[in-house]
């Protein structure tokens, strides 16, 4: 019944899906971590950036974010980034795109988890004498990852599934092999698609389930 | 209670309508005609923005349909993806398709073909001003562009040049802009497809074929598996546009602008 599969690497595609979440995720906690930040920062230019920023990034189809890294970017400006072959290149430039799009809702989560923390605790720290860097990564950040961890899950579990668009740009994760297979598989259509969705549950249901588990470990009761 | 009984009678009217509307459905087959077309290939079977159809796929379909007694306005074009095709003619959601449908074995285990009504290559778009290539033998240090899992892509993956940078790209429009500013140095697929894009008048001028043979796709017109009256009805309506010119003429319309080299109107093969 399975026999379509012969001869094609399935598992390598996945493999590239995983790789390609687990960079961008990196990637966009650290950058969304920052644009967060800066949105809840003293200083106005940084708050009106990031505010735009946001904005503007989340509102953009997924898709247009990585043709512009690819056709823009790459293509009209030239920039390879670590450079390699043509498949490094597109690789990461779909990493930069996904960060740059996911990043945003990390951001919008974080800024929540912000709100969870009592005013009267970074009103506290102020008038300790810590600064406004000090009162973020010491007091209030701390606090707000842990009640973030659920809502990130679902950026991470969002971001595995995005990631298939970066078949549009080139990456041969497990979307491009499976629009390979319904080309050549006519009679079982239906299956292929089956096995992918299945693949695509296997990778996130785990996720959804740690991640559930880890956010009650870790939330701070009040 | 007097609702309830509305409520039956209502219940009864509509059984009774639907049976009418399924008894009727054959009849109403004879004044409207579903085909399956492309939307998305400019030369080839393309839906303009003001909602016409346009393209050499597009011309046969009318041609067709006009021979086997529907006028054109009751013809009703629905897009036909790749993936789509042979389950929308399973399914009876169109009568027939020609969509740059190339016939195989494969897909003749699912539906029948009619004609074929044209035979094209799979070749390679390059700038009109790049006379690199001119053997499959050159691609090995080129850099190509295809869309993601076609055929065309994995052609040259296997066979044609395994060594070639292929980039898959989502569609030919972000090949094209790749091509347009040297990130890539051809496009391949089939040359009746590139010969559409390369016909379209923002691009006049800029790229050409670079005419080499790499396969030969025979493109037929798929029908539900079996109905051998409907392909002998095309088969004849196919025979008769290549004899009164039509055919000719809907080649130069479409494909023309492109330096493109028809082949001759293939024999029809697919008979029962």
């Amino acid at each position: 019944m399975f026999d379509f599969l012969d001869g094609y690497d399935l598992l390598g595609a996945f493999w590239v899906t995983v790789k390609l979440t687990l960079y961008s995720a990196a990637g966009s906690l650290i950058w969304g971590t920052i644009l967060a930040g800066m949105r809840v920062s003293p200083v106005p230019v940084m708050r009106v950036f990031s505010t735009a920023y946001v904005n503007v990034v989340r509102n953009t189809p997924l898709t247009i974010v990585l043709l512009f890294t690819s056709l823009g970017l790459n293509q009209t400006m030239g920039v390879k980034l670590f450079g390699g072959s043509s498949d490094d290149v597109n690789f990461q430039l779909a990493v930069l795109g996904l960060t740059l799009y996911t990043a945003t809702f990390v951001c919008e989560s974080l800024r929540a988890g912000i709100n969870t923390v009592p005013v009267g605790q970074a009103e506290a720290a102020r008038a300790l004498g810590l600064s406004f860097t000090q009162v973020l990564t010491l007091v209030v950040l701390p606090q707000a990852f842990r009640a973030v961890v659920a809502p990130l899950a679902n950026v991470l579990i969002a971001l595995t599934k995005n990631s298939t668009i970066a078949a549009a740009i080139s990456v041969a994760e497990a979307s491009a092999l499976m629009k390979t297979m319904m080309e050549n598989e006519t009679d079982s259509i239906t299956l292929v698609f089956a096995v992918f969705a299945f693949g695509f549950i296997v990778l996130t249901l785990p996720v959804g389930l740690l991640l559930g588990w880890v956010s009650k470990r870790v939330a701070v009761k009040r | 209670m007097k609702f309830r009984r509305t409520a039956a009678l209502a219940a009864a009217a509509t059984i009774t309508l639907s049976l009418t509307a399924t008894a009727c459905g054959s009849g109403s087959d004879s004044d409207k005609i579903r085909i399956g077309i492309k939307f998305d290939q400019p030369g080839v079977g393309l839906k303009t923005p003001d909602g016409k159809y346009t393209g050499f796929d597009v011309d046969v379909a009318r041609y067709v349909a006009k021979e086997l007694g529907y006028d054109e306005k009751d013809i009703e074009f629905k897009q036909a993806p790749s993936a789509e095709r042979e389950n929308m003619i399973s399914r009876g959601d169109v009568k027939f398709v020609v969509a740059s449908y190339s016939i195989n074995d494969e897909r003749k285990k699912k539906v029948s073909f009619a004609g074929p009504y044209l035979l094209a290559h799979q070749d390679l778009l390059v700038r009109s001003d790049d006379n690199s290539i001119k053997d499959a033998k050159d691609l090995n240090s080129k850099k190509l562009c295809s869309v993601t899992g076609s055929t065309s892509a994995q052609n040259v993956k296997n066979d044609f040049a395994p060594k070639a940078d292929l980039q898959e790209f989502g569609g030919y429009s972000e090949c094209l802009t790749g091509l347009e500013n040297k990130a890539v140095d051809a496009l391949t697929t089939d040359d009746d497809i590139l010969a559409g894009y390369a016909a379209q008048k923002e691009h006049h001028g800029k790229f050409k074929l670079a005419g080499l043979k790499l396969s030969d796709e025979n493109y037929g017109i798929g029908i539900k598996k079996g109905d051998t009256e409907l392909q002998a009805k095309i088969n004849k309506a196919l025979e008769k546009m290549v004899a009164d010119g039509s055919w000719e003429k809907a080649v130069k319309a479409n494909f023309g602008p492109a330096n493109y080299k028809n082949e001759p109107a293939p024999k029809v093969t697919e008979k029962s």
